[in-house]
């Protein structure tokens, strides 16, 4: 089934008026809050620039980087996984936990489990895992998908939130009192940490001379998960590399003030090697990455660390929240990394942008978000995933306009009957008409003004 | 100084004061300003729905009007900033690139051109300023929010020169108003939806005029307006610089 286009479910979105004005009030407190300790750093646009490179040469030399880190994690202790693509992903995982008999899983945040739908895999063969991330436990108890990638419940409430605990934790009714309702979600969770035999974690940045990985996390749980675990599963996209662990002076500064506005991630954990009668295991997914590398207008969009400061700055993206966008990766990053992964059904994502370049703007490493927009809208124009109505009005339009003669005539006509016949135009099939007023039609054009009077 | 007037079709079409303030700004200040009579469009609503293959017939018009002039101008940055990243089509590259680098907004004419430092204007009202995107984060007409960067912006400087003028700024300096082309119609909720939460932060600034340099944008923000029943006009940045008691 296809999902809702972005316009419609936006459109339902808006609807509650109060509702959308807290989400956007509430991701636009983010955005300020990243404007000022960006602000605290006068190198911040270098800081971006180096980042920027760094993920140019890396994406540039992802063979020879991939190869690095897979060569010094083994050496290191590392089982090493490659996954073409989310279906192998899935399955390797499966493998190891069918291979160890486990049945008590942890997981912490990560968006390319999401990507690849590990969990509803997983489930139906039977195997329960537990997301400890805050939001995204109140996601998962709700049965919701995340809509945010750093803040995966962000479209709800705290009444939302005491409600989807009374029914799942007994907690108070009513009690909204976030202290409450976050101490609830840790009692919870503490008993599953201890009992979990696996922890899941993803993966922010893989560092290829070391063969380590780091995973940033606010709460602790994918230290208390893995630490608390006999195997620790990291699962990563081939664009997490990053050649050498100095470049994280430059990743770590970046990545918490644009995502939250904070110096730095409460825990930043560093994965060398499993401890004495651990098994750590890396799983590289590419599941269509290297397809978008080899599109050059979009290969830079791998260099994407998942910060998700163009989802707080975007006016769209806060005015029709992540769930509009039918993807695990929502807003502006979203709609130039789906198109991607099935052009036709994320064909609406790239037009669900004014192409006002904020996005661009705000992004650590650079990437040209809203010139990708741009560009994945000719392609899939070009692809013909477009409507039929649009096409024959695009060749009309683009008719008129290329013939001065017609355009005028076309133009005295049309200011004509809206002079005269407003109803024609000021009515319900008119989507401008809707809720704005059309513009006032004057009987001149400024070139008959011009002719008069130049 | 021979300059062409570059007014983009909605203008021509539905505001000819703001091409008229545009040309007798122009005037007034010492321009030889011709306006080539058989211009359109710049094809910039095609390319930005994803038809840019559809854009030769207005790049080879665009290219046939303004051909020989040194500098051309538009009041508005959007179409500015089309011709300068899309114009492929109707000459060779010398001729293309050309145009390309000698297109400008009008406020970006002013002041790095004709770099205006007095206006004989007056305009004593409570002006709210909303900068379009184009203009700003595509022309680099004023500094932007998101980076950190020294503050400075050409339209402000332009205002500044005018007399009685009292400018306020909403809260959210530079966000979008949502008008975004065919945007504008094809996802209409979150479109108007953005235009009345701009308006809102200009209501609180009591403000008699928004002001702006890109009239797509003004006839978005002024279609929600008349539909609210407010007084507050919208008026282009031509017409205030060309305006005198």
């Amino acid at each position: 089934m296809r999902a809702k286009q972005h316009a419609e479910a936006a459109q339902e979105f808006i609807r509650d008026e109060a509702r959308t004005d807290w989400h956007d009030e509430t991701l636009w407190f983010v955005r300020a809050k990243r404007d000022k300790a960006v602000n605290t750093l006068p190198e911040w646009e270098k800081l971006r620039d180096w980042a920027s490179q760094i993920k140019n040469h890396t994406l540039s030399n992802l063979d020879y980087y991939l190869k690095s880190f897979e060569e010094k994690a083994i050496s290191n202790g590392i089982v090493v996984h490659w996954a073409s693509d989310a279906e192998d992903h899935n399955r390797i995982i499966h493998k190891i936990i069918a291979d160890n008999k486990i049945d008590k899983i942890v997981k912490s945040k990560s968006m390319l489990t999401e990507e690849c739908h590990l969990n509803e895999y997983l489930q139906n063969k039977g195997i329960q895992i537990l997301d400890t991330d805050l939001g995204e436990y109140i996601v998962q108890l709700r049965k919701e998908s995340p809509s945010h990638i750093v803040l995966p419940a962000i479209h709800l409430k705290r009444q939302d939130v005491s409600e989807t605990f009374h029914e799942h934790l007994n907690t108070e009714k009513g009690n909204n009192d976030p202290q409450y309702l976050a101490g609830s979600a840790r009692h919870h969770l503490r008993e599953r940490f201890i009992e979990s035999d696996l922890a899941i974690t993803g993966v922010n940045f893989a560092i290829a001379e070391s063969g380590s990985f780091v995973v940033c996390t606010n709460e602790g749980n994918a230290d208390m998960g893995v630490h608390s675990a006999g195997i620790h599963i990291a699962c990563m996209g081939i664009e997490k590399l990053i050649p050498k662990t100095e470049h994280l002076g430059v990743f770590l500064r970046l990545l918490a003030r644009s995502a939250t506005g904070q110096p730095i991630t409460t825990y930043s954990s560093h994965f060398n090697k499993p401890r004495p009668g651990q098994q750590m295991h890396v799983v590289i997914v590419d599941n269509g990455r290297s397809r978008q590398l080899g599109r050059a207008d979009f290969r830079n969009s791998l260099k994407c660390i998942r910060c998700a400061a163009c989802f707080n700055t975007c006016p769209v993206y806060r005015r029709s929240g992540g769930h509009s966008y039918h993807s695990t990766v929502a807003g502006p990053i979203g709609s130039i990394l789906n198109p991607n992964l099935d052009m036709e059904a994320n064909s609406d994502l790239p037009f669900a942008s004014t192409l006002c370049g904020s996005c661009s703007n705000v992004c650590p490493v650079k990437i040209d978000i809203h010139e990708q927009l741009w560009k994945w809208r000719q392609v899939i124009v070009a692809n013909g995933y477009v409507d039929k109505g649009k096409k024959a009005g695009m060749q009309g339009m683009a008719w008129v306009l290329s013939n001065p003669k017609v355009y005028r005539m076309a133009g005295k006509i049309g200011r004509w009957i809206m002079r005269i016949f407003p109803f024609i135009l000021n009515n319900s099939l008119n989507v401008w008409y809707k809720q704005r007023e059309m513009p006032r039609a004057p009987e001149k054009s400024f070139r008959d003004w011009f002719k008069e009077n130049k | 100084m021979n300059v062409g007037l570059f007014i983009p079709c909605y203008i021509d079409q539905f505001y000819p004061d703001v091409a008229i303030a545009t040309y007798q700004l122009l005037k007034k200040l010492g321009c030889e300003v011709n306006y080539p009579m058989n211009q359109t469009c710049c094809g910039q609503p095609m390319a930005n729905s994803g038809f840019s293959d559809l854009t030769k017939g207005c790049d080879v018009n665009f290219v046939k009007n303004f051909r020989d002039f040194d500098y051309i101008v538009a009041p508005s940055g959007s179409c500015v900033l089309h011709i300068k990243e899309h114009l492929k089509e109707g000459g060779d590259k010398a001729e293309l690139d050309k145009i390309r680098h000698s297109v400008y907004e009008l406020s970006e004419f002013l002041v790095d051109i004709l770099k205006v430092n007095h206006l004989e204007a007056s305009f004593p009202h409570k002006v709210g300023m909303h900068i379009s995107c184009h203009g700003q984060r595509g022309l680099n007409l004023s500094s932007m929010s998101e980076l950190v960067a020294p503050a400075f912006s050409k339209t402000e400087h332009l205002l500044n020169m005018v007399n009685g003028l009292d400018l306020k700024k909403p809260l959210r300096a530079d966000e979008c108003c949502g008008f975004g082309g065919t945007f504008c119609v094809f996802e209409e909720a979150v479109s108007v939806k953005m235009g009345k939460d701009r308006i809102k932060e200009h209501l609180v600034n009591e403000v008699e005029f928004i002001c702006g340099g890109d009239t797509s944008c003004l006839m978005h923000l002024e279609g929600i307006l008349k539909r609210q029943g407010s007084s507050v006009k919208t008026i282009h940045l031509a017409e205030i610089l060309n305006s005198v008691l």
